[in-house]
């Protein structure tokens, strides 16, 4: 096989890795949401929590979207 | 045509290079809209603050809110102690967000895209911290890599994980800011490809664009915050020792 061609392949494999981060921030926003839901109240206190707790999560994305510019591209 | 990723290219403006010992101290495309992102901070602080009255006037609500913001992250996170830090936080978190909001006026450069920079602020931040938690607390700072409450079997494996992800930090920080803003402004260069690639139909991805640049406004103002509020934690782990 090329080199050129096993690098795509593997920039395609490497996104696979963003299913997980997919389930991730969905459970984060739903779990949030729901809080909010029950307890009104705790908005003002939770909301930086879950803005933090998003982008923690999408870190990991990017840290597969690294992977995968660095066979494209490196 | 230029293609998504020539937005990020280093440009030198004005070059001074000096042969003789090999230095290139040209001033970038990066430099200059670092010098703007740290000309409107201080502009704004000091215009804001010029007739600072009781009932504020809308710039010195601005800074106002901006201050009150950063105070209140530092003391939930870190609590009174952490208020000598403050001065740094601020710094930190206008320089990131004026980075990243200056990157989204077409035709400028994002300075924190590059990894060199934010790498840069992420070491700064962690050897920061260490220095503190080293001088506050001397050796016992190492406890930090001990957690209590745990069986004696499991320090040897739990240690060197505990010490992996305390070094892994600057790196996890850099790299959340610097790919979130290039990977943003990839897809928007990619979807204006789109735009003009698609003729009359066009419509739909200009439409997408636009979505995509609200959003990625949300993001840079997100990142930065998250920056500061790591940042801040990892200072509460310094000194407050868990």
């Amino acid at each position: 096989m090329e080199i050129e061609a096993a690098k795509m392949i593997g920039a395609g494999l490497a996104c696979i890795g963003l299913a997980g981060v997919g389930i991730g921030i969905g459970n984060v926003i739903a779990t949030s949401i729901a809080t909010f839901g029950r307890n009104p109240a705790s908005q003002d206190k939770l909301q930086p929590i879950m803005f933090l707790g998003f982008a923690l999560v999408e870190a990991i994305g990017l840290f597969a979207l690294v992977v995968a510019f660095i066979l494209l591209f490196g | 045509m230029a293609g998504p990723l020539e937005q990020f290219e280093v440009k030198p403006i004005m070059t001074m290079v000096f042969e003789p010992l090999g230095l290139n101290m040209s001033f970038t495309n990066s430099a200059l809209f670092m010098a703007v992102g740290v000309g409107i901070a201080a502009w704004l602080f000091k215009r804001g603050l010029e007739g600072a009255s009781l009932v504020p006037t809308r710039l010195q609500s601005i800074c106002e809110m901006l201050y009150e913001f950063v105070r209140g992250m530092v003391l939930d996170n870190v609590g009174k102690e952490g208020l000598r830090y403050l001065p740094a936080i601020m710094t930190l978190f206008l320089f990131i967000l004026l980075g990243n909001l200056i990157g989204m006026i077409p035709g400028t450069f994002t300075y924190t895209s590059h990894i060199v920079v934010t790498l840069f602020m992420g070491v700064c931040v962690i050897i920061a911290v260490t220095v503190i938690g080293l001088a506050r607390h001397g050796t016992h700072f190492l406890s930090l890599f001990a957690p209590s409450g745990v069986p004696m079997f499991i320090y040897p494996l739990l240690i060197p994980i505990e010490i992996v992800s305390y070094l892994i930090r600057p790196f996890s920080l850099a790299m959340r800011l610097a790919v979130n803003m290039t990977a943003g402004h990839i897809m928007l260069k990619t979807f204006g490809g789109f735009v003009i690639a698609m003729g009359i139909f066009g419509i739909l991805p200009f439409l997408v664009a636009v979505g995509l640049i609200g959003l990625e406004i949300i993001i840079a103002c997100l990142q930065a915050y998250v920056f500061a509020v790591l940042s801040c934690i990892y200072l509460n782990d310094a000194i407050n020792l868990h």
